[in-house]
Order: C-alpha cells, then sequence, then structure tokens
C-alpha cells in the first residue's frame, strides 16, 4: 500500500491529474504546445514554480494572515516566476523567445493558486512539496503527449527533426491544419479525458 | 486565526522585501549573460540574412562572432541618410526606441501599420577582404496577416539587387504566412532587382509563380495560400526601400561611393 506521501506524488499523474481531472492550467496546454521542444521547457518551468510555490505557501501557512492570504499567494508564485523567465533568458535565450508571453503567464496558470490554496494551505513542507512535484508531473505529461501529437501532426517535426516530410518541402505529408491551432489542442485533450475515463471508469462524475 | 492590522501590514512588508530581494537578486546576476545572448541573436540574423550563416545552422557564440568580423554596423539618421558617429550600436534597442518620444516620431500614412519609426536605425555592411562594403543589411518590419514581420534585407553594393530577405520573428500561420521561413521560397531572392529605371522600389511579391532571376527581376513567387503576408511583404520592401525608409541612406550610400 502506498504511504501518503507517496500518495501525494503519484495521485496527480493519473487519478487526480491537474488537467484531465481537476481541468486546470488548460490556457498553457493549448498555448505552447505546437511545439514538443516548447512543451517540454514549459513543463519544467511549471514544476519549478509549483514545487516551490508549494513548499514557500505551506512554511508561512500558519502565520499569513487571512485577509491578504491570496494576495500574498499571489506574490509568491510571481517572483518566482520572474525569478523563472530571467533563467531562461540567461540560459536558454532562443528558447525563451519562443515561448514569449507564456513563461510570464505561468503566474496565472490556476494550477499553482489552486494547489496552494487547496493543498499547501493545509499541509506541511514535505508534502507540499510532494504535491508540487506531483502535480507537475501531471501536467507535463498532458503537455508532452499533446505537444508531440500536435508537431508531429501539424508539421511532421517531433523536436525539429523531420518524421513526415511536408509537401512544401518537397515530401508527401500534408500537414494538419487544425492540430497547429489552439482548437486542435482542445480536441486533443478533450480525447485524452475521454480515454482517461473509458479507463479508469470511477473518474467519471456523478450524474453524467 | 485573526491578526491585528499590524501584524497585517507587517507581514505584507516582510513578503514584500523577501520576494523583492529575490527577484532583484537574479535579475542582477543574470543581466550580463542576457545581455550578451540577445546580441548574439541580433548578430546572428544579420549574418543569416547576409547569408553568411544557413537559416537552420547550428553555431556557436564563438562562431558568431567570428563572422561578424566582417560586419560594421553603422548607425544613421532614417530620415536624412547621414551616418551618425559615436553611437554604441551594439545595445540600441530599435524597438524600444520607437516608444520613446524622443527617439522617434509618428511614422507618415502607410499601409504596413507602421506606427513609429525610430529616429536612428543600425544598418549592417559587410565588409570584404578588399575593405570595401559588399553588403548593406537593412532592419525591416511590417504588417503580415496575423502580426508584425521582423527581418533583415541584404542589398548589394549596387543598392539595388537584393542578396537576401530573412524574417526573424513573426508570427503568421505555419504552413501559410509561415512559409516566409521556407528555405526554397528564400532561395527565390538572391539577385532581384528592388528598383526600376526610374529608382521606384517596385519589388513585388506576386499571386502565382514569377520567372527565373534574369528574366523577372523585379517579381517573386507568391506564397501559396498566404496572400495577405505576400502583399504584407511587399509593401514593406516598397516602404523601407522607399523615401521614408532607407532611400535617403541608400542615395547617401551611393553618393559617397561615386556611382549615380
Amino acid at each position: 500500500m502506498a504511504s501518503p506521501a507517496n500518495k501525494t506524488l503519484l495521485d496527480p499523474l493519473v487519478d487526480n491529474n491537474p488537467i484531465t481531472m481537476q481541468v486546470l492550467g488548460i490556457c498553457s496546454a493549448l498555448a505552447v504546445t505546437t511545439k514538443l521542444e516548447t512543451s517540454a521547457v514549459m513543463c519544467v518551468a511549471l514544476l519549478f514554480v509549483l514545487t516551490l510555490s508549494n513548499v514557500s505557501v505551506s512554511l508561512i501557512r500558519d502565520h499569513i494572515p487571512s485577509s491578504i492570504r491570496i494576495i500574498v499567494q499571489l506574490t509568491i508564485i510571481a517572483s518566482l516566476v520572474i525569478v523563472a523567465d530571467q533563467f531562461l533568458k540567461a540560459f536558454l535565450f532562443d528558447i525563451s523567445k519562443q515561448l514569449s508571453v507564456f513563461v510570464g503567464l505561468i503566474i496565472t496558470n490556476c494550477i499553482i493558486m489552486g494547489r496552494a490554496e487547496a493543498f499547501a494551505m493545509q499541509n506541511g513542507p514535505g508534502r507540499s512539496a510532494a504535491d508540487g512535484i506531483g502535480n507537475g508531473l501531471g501536467y507535463s505529461a498532458v503537455l508532452l503527449i499533446v505537444g508531440a501529437f500536435r508537431e508531429l501532426f501539424g508539421a511532421g517535426k517531433l523536436l525539429g527533426y523531420t518524421i513526415l516530410p511536408l509537401v512544401t518541402e518537397g515530401g508527401w505529408y500534408n500537414p494538419n491544419g487544425i492540430m497547429v491551432s489552439s482548437a486542435g489542442a482542445f480536441f486533443l485533450i478533450g480525447f485524452l479525458i475521454w480515454g482517461l475515463r473509458s479507463w479508469k471508469t470511477d473518474q467519471i462524475e456523478e450524474g453524467v | 486565526m485573526r491578526h491585528s492590522v499590524t501584524y497585517t501590514f507587517l507581514f505584507a512588508g516582510a513578503v514584500c522585501v523577501i520576494c523583492a530581494v529575490l527577484v532583484s537578486t537574479s535579475a542582477v546576476s543574470l543581466a550580463d549573460r542576457q545581455r550578451a545572448n540577445a546580441l548574439q541573436y541580433k548578430r546572428k540574423n544579420v549574418l543569416i540574412a547576409a547569408g553568411l550563416i544557413g537559416s537552420t545552422e547550428k553555431v556557436t557564440a564563438e562562431e558568431i562572432n567570428k563572422r561578424f568580423e566582417n560586419v560594421l554596423p553603422v548607425a544613421i539618421d532614417l530620415e536624412t541618410g547621414e551616418t551618425v558617429e559615436d553611437f554604441d550600436t551594439a545595445s540600441y534597442d530599435q524597438q524600444k526606441a520607437k516608444t520613446d518620444p524622443e527617439m522617434s516620431r509618428e511614422a507618415p500614412p502607410n499601409l504596413s501599420v507602421i506606427k513609429r519609426l525610430p529616429k536612428y536605425a543600425v544598418v549592417y555592411q559587410l565588409i570584404n577582404e578588399q575593405d570595401q562594403v559588399e553588403m548593406l543589411v537593412l532592419p525591416i518590419e511590417g504588417y503580415g496577416l496575423w502580426s508584425t514581420l521582423y527581418g533583415f534585407l541584404a542589398l548589394r553594393a549596387d543598392t539595388k539587387t537584393i542578396a537576401g530577405l530573412t524574417y526573424y520573428q513573426h508570427l503568421e500561420t505555419p504552413g501559410l504566412g509561415g512559409e516566409v521561413d521556407n528555405p526554397r521560397w528564400k532561395a527565390l531572392w538572391p539577385g532581384r532587382v528592388a528598383f526600376d529605371e526610374a529608382g521606384r522600389p517596385v519589388i513585388e511579391v506576386i499571386k502565382g509563380p514569377a520567372g527565373p532571376v534574369d528574366e523577372d527581376p523585379h517579381r517573386v513567387d507568391g506564397l501559396s495560400g498566404a496572400t495577405l503576408t505576400s502583399r504584407g511583404v511587399t509593401r514593406m520592401l516598397r516602404f523601407w526601400l522607399g523615401e521614408h525608409g532607407f532611400g535617403p541612406y541608400l542615395a547617401k550610400f551611393r553618393e559617397s561611393r561615386g556611382a549615380s
């Protein structure tokens, strides 16, 4: 039987996945998944911010005056995102150019605020770290799947390497335009949720 | 747990101070690296436009700096075309200058949705072994379908023949307008003549295929399914090669070489 700490870490991968189950963080899942590379960098950035934000909020949870609770959480999250952005601009400049505004938008990612409120405010730093890592990994799993699909079928490439040679480059593959648009990402996530609930029928909500 | 107002203020203050220290420490300690990266990025794109680096070639920072040794950045006054001495070309950010009322002016009505023009622009001269200017690389921008496209136009030393066109930033639809990045389309540009006999910019991206360079010097193949982006390219090239863009500079350049 999984110990509580393991459960916290592993639950968000499938049983309580932030995107497919909690339905949080959809916006960035649509926006940055046009390429696998940018998806991967976004995943790492979010994992970093989510884990540290959970730990920080958890450390001061007994001291935060409830009247400014949300704003304090937001300040911590925003600061961490700025630091992450600075690191990207310093060490992965080309990728940061491609991610442009979406790194800053991590501040608005519902997953981070959601876990801070729902978990970090009620649990110790160790458990909160595990929750942050677990949710970050759950988010990453979905983003990498969507990103792989969109880049492969929308551009014929994976990580920039040509897998399906495009017609415009002398090949045979006519790229799927829907995969390039956000609507395509939305459909993919929908299919993922459908598939997941067919596999784990206990995820289906009551009355549906 | 109900806290006093004083406590709330002190707590808020403490959070602000700690976060501010964290953010500013990271920003300051990484600033040099970031500046170096931004400069490399700019240089790499100038070299790509000049054809000194392949657009998908992976190059290290040292390689970029080495190949950039033959490139001379020159600051010019956009309106008069005069060269400006003692200008810090490395740190000049043309995009930022456009938002500064002291360093920019309102653009004349144009079809490229260019709202403001910077006072100064940095152009790049490619110098060959005989110490002569071989190529001019001019920064250009203009609206396509979904976004402003930013790029460089490379002209041969006669200031009339195009050596290349490269965009380094845009948000056009991949596969349609985004094909401005397609190497096979970019390969159609070298050798095209931008001006007619009277010196008017007539270069055009047409609908459908254009002829080869020697037979059809003023026209380039259109991008299939990307009429508005193609139109945007035509318009911005004509703007920047005209009297409100680099026209005055190109005229001064021709004068200084003694050519007509």
